[in-house]
Order: structure tokens, then sequence, then C-alpha cells
């Protein structure tokens, strides 16, 4: 069974209606290991060595946060800057990533309508994203298209139970013998016909 | 017109005042006041003293004392052998050339072997009063020039006790004469057979070492426990007596037996209390000193031959100043520093004094040559201060490559930028993370057993009462940076911050404070760097605490942050309020209303009242109240 690292960066989780239920049944599931980054370093003090044990001890990372100004809260950031060391997770001897996947799953206020070149925010969520998926592409790691909770200011509890039980399917489905080929078309694994049906 | 014992201390005094004052409006060194003054009141001026210069000079002469003791405070063993190869090399060279140089020099003139050799040596030696005196003053110590004047004059300060033991040696008759009326009775060296009065020379001085290990640090240790203030004055002038006395009974220089002395001491914890006790007396007395050595010079011996002593006084000084000059060169001094180097030391020292003194008990010197010779250095010394200034003003400016970056002295250990004022549990920790980002700080403590265990340990920390200046002075507060002030008395906090608010501006001032109402009592007093200790600890147990209940670390760090910079504000604006009782807790209460308020405040918007940003809730809410209007 593969294991799963979840980097969750929330600053007021406890304010989070969308993320709370995101989590509340990962939290305890077998093989995952959710790490509140925010609740570790409440003063940004990571601890690199730390952070690259988990690294290494997982195949699958997840980073998970709400999307602010088109990126991450700081601390993943922060967390980026000083755990993704040169020759280590990059660079000429950098290969202990190499073939773990990563994906983003965020929550969004506006709507996928928004991030679009028609939409007020111009570019697709999928373009905002593309410093972690270089980050990924440099540290030889697979990037998978991110997961996407979106227009969280309308959704209703029932909807937020949805999103948590695909959020949960999919973590199945790739600890189990996921086959890269389904995602030729997606923008978002959300968009896996798996999940949708 | 003398006589009187208040009349002649109120003519040095005044003499002092006028001439010194005088000297420093000009822009000259203080040296030149004294001795101007002593001039001025010399028999051969005004005449207020008459013959009993000598006697005053004698008495002075303790001012030279003290000094030694205190430059011996400042030299730990341990620096004294970093600094060897300069102080031997630098030292013995120049002290070797001179000898020639100077021996040649009266040989030709026709002078006996013996004559020559002991005016060779006498006049080899240099003037600590003046020079170090005069490099201190212009802050010049952390020169290369300050550190190699430094060297030469440590080398000789210690060769003489070598010259004075090989005096004997040199005198062709056995029968000495009652020189010296003070020395006459008792002395052991006189009594002893020539061959031997070396061995009770070394013997004194390692009486001196083991008496300042075994004697003197245990006394000071009694007196500080007792805590009164002016029994280490005593006990500090017990000490310069007491070595004075025993040298006097040897035979010896007192002078000598004070550095000695000092020396042994620098490495107790009592170093920097015995400077500070002492340093205002040894410059008045030094000052003493200096008028005496102007009222000596004998304007009749220089009426009688003055081109005689002229031609001499002048081929001294050329003597000296080259053989500086080509020590420093040897020793690569850049030119500026050199100069400098020449110029300072190229006068005959006070140590003259007593070794030509010594030379004509053991009539080596006959009456007159002693004479002359005196002159010839009590003039000397006063040229010192007027040729430094011909240098600074004419020579200098036209050497381009004056050091202007202070180098820290590689020897002497460097002075620190950082004084750390209280070694408790809450200084001993900044004293621990400085050290481990490399910063020594110079730490003063008032707890003598905590002082000496804290120096076994390996910290550099010395006893004594920070609320004094002279202490907070030689602890280097000049050349520092940041004074840390670590100790739980807000009486201290508040003397020293006066002290270094009036003194030194230019010294950051960070302040430890027990709580809100001595933080309060230091904001009155314009510190801006204050450390409560109530304040940040109990906040973080307050979160923890917090944390334990299920808040968010995270929200609970922002939160404490925000309460610090709250109360710091609340702490500032109350410190502003006048001080009269009842408005002051008039205000205090209207604050404590405010805090009550904000804290409900706090509770009906829930605890996490900032950062709205990072709120979905609030977000939302404000987006259903855009959309409604």
């Amino acid at each position: 069974m593969k294991k799963v690292l979840i980097l969750f960066a929330h600053p007021k989780f406890e304010k989070s209606r969308a993320n709370a239920a995101l989590i509340e049944r990962l939290k305890d599931k077998a093989h995952v290991t959710f790490h509140d980054l925010y609740e570790h370093y409440p003063n940004f003090h990571i601890d690199v060595q730390r952070e690259q044990e988990l690294l290494v001890q997982h195949d699958i990372i997840i980073w998970h946060h709400p999307l602010y100004w088109y990126s991450s809260p700081a601390i993943l950031k922060q967390w980026k800057d000083l755990v993704l060391e040169f020759n280590w997770a990059y660079g000429p001897k950098g290969k202990v990533l190499q073939n773990k996947t990563i994906f983003n799953v965020i929550t969004t206020g506006g709507s996928r309508e928004v991030y679009c070149s028609e939409g007020y925010n111009t570019f697709t969520i999928n373009e905002f994203l593309r410093p972690y998926e270089q980050t990924a592409n440099l540290c030889g790691m697979r990037y998978l298209p991110p997961f996407a909770v979106m227009g969280t200011h309308h959704l209703s509890d029932e909807d937020l139970l949805n999103y948590a039980n695909q959020y949960e399917q999919l973590i199945d489905l790739l600890q189990g013998d996921f086959n890269a080929t389904q995602l030729s078309n997606c923008f978002f694994l959300n968009d896996l016909e798996i999940l949708t049906v | 017109m003398s006589g009187s014992l208040l009349f002649e201390a109120i003519v040095f005094l005044a003499g002092a005042i006028i001439c010194v004052s005088l000297a420093k409006r000009l822009g000259l060194s203080s040296v030149i006041g004294y001795l101007l003054a002593g001039v001025l009141i010399g028999p051969y001026v005004f005449g207020f003293i008459g013959e009993e210069g000598e006697d005053i000079l004698h008495f002075a002469e303790f001012g030279v004392v003290v000094m030694l003791f205190l430059i011996g405070l400042e030299i730990e063993p341990k620096n004294f052998w970093n600094m060897r190869k300069s102080i031997l090399g630098m030292g013995g060279i120049q002290v070797t050339l001179t000898i020639a140089l100077t021996y040649i020099f009266f040989a030709i003139m026709g002078f006996e072997w013996q004559v020559a050799l002991t005016v060779g040596m006498a006049v080899a030696l240099s003037s600590t009063a003046i020079a170090l005196q005069t490099i201190k003053e212009k802050g010049l110590m952390n020169t290369t020039f300050g550190s190699s004047s430094f060297s030469i004059l440590l080398f000789q300060d210690i060769i003489v006790i070598f010259m004075i033991g090989a005096l004997p040696l040199l005198s062709n008759s056995s029968d000495i004469t009652e020189g010296d009326t003070a020395h006459t009775t008792g002395t052991l060296i006189e009594s002893l057979p020539i061959g031997l009065q070396t061995l009770a020379i070394i013997l004194s001085v390692v009486v001196i070492v083991l008496a300042g290990r075994f004697v003197v640090v245990p006394m000071l240790r009694k007196v500080a426990k007792t805590g009164v203030r002016e029994l280490l004055i005593a006990a500090a002038f017990l000490i310069v007596f007491g070595i004075s006395y025993l040298m006097e009974f040897v035979g010896l220089s007192p002078a000598l037996g004070a550095f000695l002395g000092g020396v042994v001491l620098s490495t107790s914890e009592f170093k920097h209390e015995l400077e500070s006790t002492l340093e205002p007396f040894k410059n008045l007395l030094l000052g003493l000193f200096f008028m005496a050595v102007g009222a000596s010079i004998n304007f009749v011996v220089i009426a009688k031959s003055p081109l005689t002593i002229g031609g001499i006084l002048l081929a001294i000084v050329i003597i000296k100043a080259l053989v500086l000059f080509i020590t420093g060169r040897i020793f690569k001094l850049k030119l500026d520093q050199n100069v400098l180097l020449t110029f300072s030391l190229a006068q005959v020292g006070e140590f003259a004094f007593v070794l030509l003194s010594f030379a004509f008990q053991l009539n080596i010197l006959e009456q007159e040559q002693m004479d002359m010779m005196l002159v010839v250095t009590a003039v000397s010394m006063s040229l010192t201060p007027i040729l430094a200034l011909l240098n600074e003003r004419l020579i200098l400016p036209k050497i381009g490559t004056k050091e202007l970056i202070k180098r820290p002295m590689d020897h002497i250990a460097k002075s620190q930028k950082v004084i750390l004022v209280g070694f408790g549990h809450f200084g001993s920790t900044i004293g621990r993370f400085l050290r481990s980002h490399g910063v020594e700080a110079t730490i003063l403590d008032f707890d003598s057993n905590r002082v000496d265990f804290l120096r076994k340990m390996g910290f550099e920390v010395y006893y004594g009462d920070a609320t004094r200046q002279d202490l907070l002075e030689s602890a280097g507060i000049a050349e520092a940076k940041l004074l840390i002030c670590a100790t739980n008395k807000v009486s201290v906090a508040k003397a020293i911050t006066k002290i270094v608010k009036e003194k030194y501006p230019h010294v950051g001032l960070m302040v430890r404070s027990k709580n809100r109402y001595d933080a309060y009592e230091l904001l009155n007093l314009d510190v801006h760097n204050i450390y409560r200790e109530t304040l940040d600890t109990s906040l973080t147990l307050a979160s923890d605490a917090l944390s334990k209940l299920g808040f968010r670390k995270y929200t609970l760090n922002r939160q404490v942050q925000n309460f610090i910079k709250y109360d710091e504000a609340s702490l500032r604006r109350l410190a502003t309020e006048p001080k009269r009782d009842d408005d002051y807790i008039f205000k205090a209460r209207k604050e404590l209303e405010q805090q009550e308020k904000l804290l409900e405040n706090d509770f009906k918007r829930g605890i996490v009242a900032y950062d709205n940003h990072w709120d979905s809730d609030h977000i939302r809410k404000q987006l259903e109240k855009s959309n409604e209007a």
C-alpha cells in the first residue's frame, strides 16, 4: 500500500468549513499522514530534517491548502524554500524524491468559471499552479493535476460532503494500481471519470 | 612664602586647575598643563614652592607607583605571554640600541665607562607616565602605535629591575655613601654583600607573587562580603602601600613592586574594582608628579652651562628618536604610526630619577653629573607633549596614510563591544547566547562568590558595583556598542541608565525590568529597549495552556504577538502620564477598564478577532452584505 503525506497549510483552519469537511475523514485513515504545518510550526521554525524524513517515508505527497492570492499560504512557501534542498531534492545528487507522486489540493472562494481567459482571473488554476508543477518536475516527481474545491462560499454542507467523499476515493485510487493514462484529458483530478460517476 | 601645608596644597591645586584647564582649552595635553603649573609655582618663577620641591617629587612618585600598579592590573599574565614577541623584540632592540648609542656618545664626550653605561641605561627608559597618559588621553591605545608603545614601555619597566640589580656591580667602591636618608636605616639591600643583592631582588618578587595569590585575594573576598564600599578603597590602598613599604624595606623601587602586584592581581575578580577605585587617585597623584617634575627643573644648573645641557638634551632626544624609528621600521609599522611612536617615547622617563639617584648613592655618579642628568630628564619629559603637538600639527598632516580604522589590538585583550551587567539566571542566559554567537560580553556582577565561580568556568566576569561610572569606564564603556542591564534591581538599572544617558549617549541601552512598575520608571528615563521578564514567559505559558484546550497554535502565536504589542503600547501611554499619585491611579484604573472592555470585545467577536482575510466565513458575510446592498 502506498503511503500518503498530506502537507496541510491553513493559517486559520478553525474557521474553514470546507477544509474541516475535507480533512475530517482523512485524519485517521490508514497509511495517510496528516501533517498540519501551521500547528507544528506556529513560529515558522520548520524542522528541515524531520520534514525530509517524512518525505522519504511517503510515496504520494499532497500540498493541501486554500488558494490565497493565486498561491499557497506563506508557510508552504517557507516549507519549500527550506526543505527542498540542493543535492537532496534536486541538483546532480538530488534524487531522493524521484518518482514520487505529488499534487495540490486546493480550496478557492472563486468558482471554476472565473479561472479562465474570459473570467476575471484571466488564467486557469493549472496556470497559477505552474510553480508547483515545475518544483515537482525539477525534483523528478510526477506532478498530477490539482484536486480543487471551488466557490466554497456558495457550497452547501451536502456539497462539501460530496467533495470529501471524492477526496477520500481519490486517495484510495492513488494508493492502489493507478494508471496515469486515465489523466490524459484532465485539468482537475475531480474530472476523473471514476470519481464523477 | 611657603611652609604651611594648607598653603602648599592650595598652590598645587589652584596651579593645576588653572593651567590644566588652560591647556585643555588650547587643545593641548593635560600633561603640558601640569608641567607648566609646576614650572610656574616652582622655585625659579613664582617661588611658591621652594627647595622642598624634591620632597614633593618624592611624595608624588607615589602617583607613579599607583599608575604602575594599574598598568600591571591591565596586563594579565596570559596577555603578557601573547605579547612576548613584541615586548622582547621591540623593547629589546630599543633598549639595547639606545644604551649602545648613548654609551658611545658619552664615551666620546670623555666620561668614564661606568658613568656612560649608567647614563645609557637611564636614558634608554622612556616615561611610562607621560607616554601612556598622552596615548590614553587621545584614545590611541588600540592602534598599532599604541600597542607598540605599550610593549616597549613594558619591556623597560621590566628591564629596569635588572638595571637596578646591576648597578651595584658597576660601583667600584665598596663603601657606599649614606645617600638618601630615607633608605639608610634598615634597608636590606644595603646590609647585604653585593652578590646577594640580586638574590634579594628575586626573592622579593617571589614574595609579592605569593602574597598576591594567597593573602591579598582572600582578603579582598572577605572585604567584598562586608559590602562596605569604602573598605574596598581602604584595601586597595593597603595593597599599594604594603607593596611600597616592602619594596622600600628591601631597598627597591616601589613602582616596580606595584607593577608586579598589579600583574598578580590582574587575574583576580577584583581587577576592575581595584582599577576604578584607584583611577581618580592615580590621575591626581600623576598630576602632582608632573607638577613636581616641572618644579624640579633646576634652572640654576641650566643657567650654569646651558650649551652643554642643551647639547646633551638634543643628542639624547635624537638618539632615542632614531632608535625608536629604526625599531618601528624593523617591526614594519606604517610610516604615520612609526612617527607617532618615535615622538611619543623620545623622552627620558621617571625611572631615570630612580636609577640616577641610586647610582649617585652607589658613588657611580658625581653630584654634578647627577644634577645635569636630572635636568635633562625633566626637560625632556616636559618636551614630549610639545614634540607630540608639533608632530601632530606639522608632520603628520604631510604623511597621507593615517591609520583610520582602529584595528583591534592583537595582543592586549581586545576591548569588548558589549557590557553585560548582572550575571544571575537572567544575565547568564543572555551571556551564553551571545557567546554562542562569538560575542564575548564584558560581564559585571556584584556577587563575588559567583564571579569567582564563573571565572573558573572560563567566563570573563568582573566583580564590582556597576552603578559607578569609573567601573563602567574601566570595563570599556567608552568603546562599547551595547550595555545590557540584566540586574533585577530597578535602582541599579536606573542609576546605570542615568550614567549612560548622560555620559555615553552613543551606547545602546537594553534593560531588564521586573514588572510594569519598574518599566514605567525606566520609560520615564527615556529607555526604549525594556524587557519585562513577566511578559513573554507568562504569555508563552498562557498560549500553551490554550493550545492544550484545543486552540490552534498559529492563531495563538499571532494573538500573543498582538497582546504584546497592545500591552507595550498601553505601557508607554501610561508611563508618559504625570506621576501625581492620585492621577496616576486614576489613569491606571481607566486603563484597566479599557483592557476589560477590549477583552470583552474579544470574547464577543470570538477570541480570534484578527486576520479576517483568512476567515472564509467573514468574507462570505461581507459578500452577502454587498449583494444585499
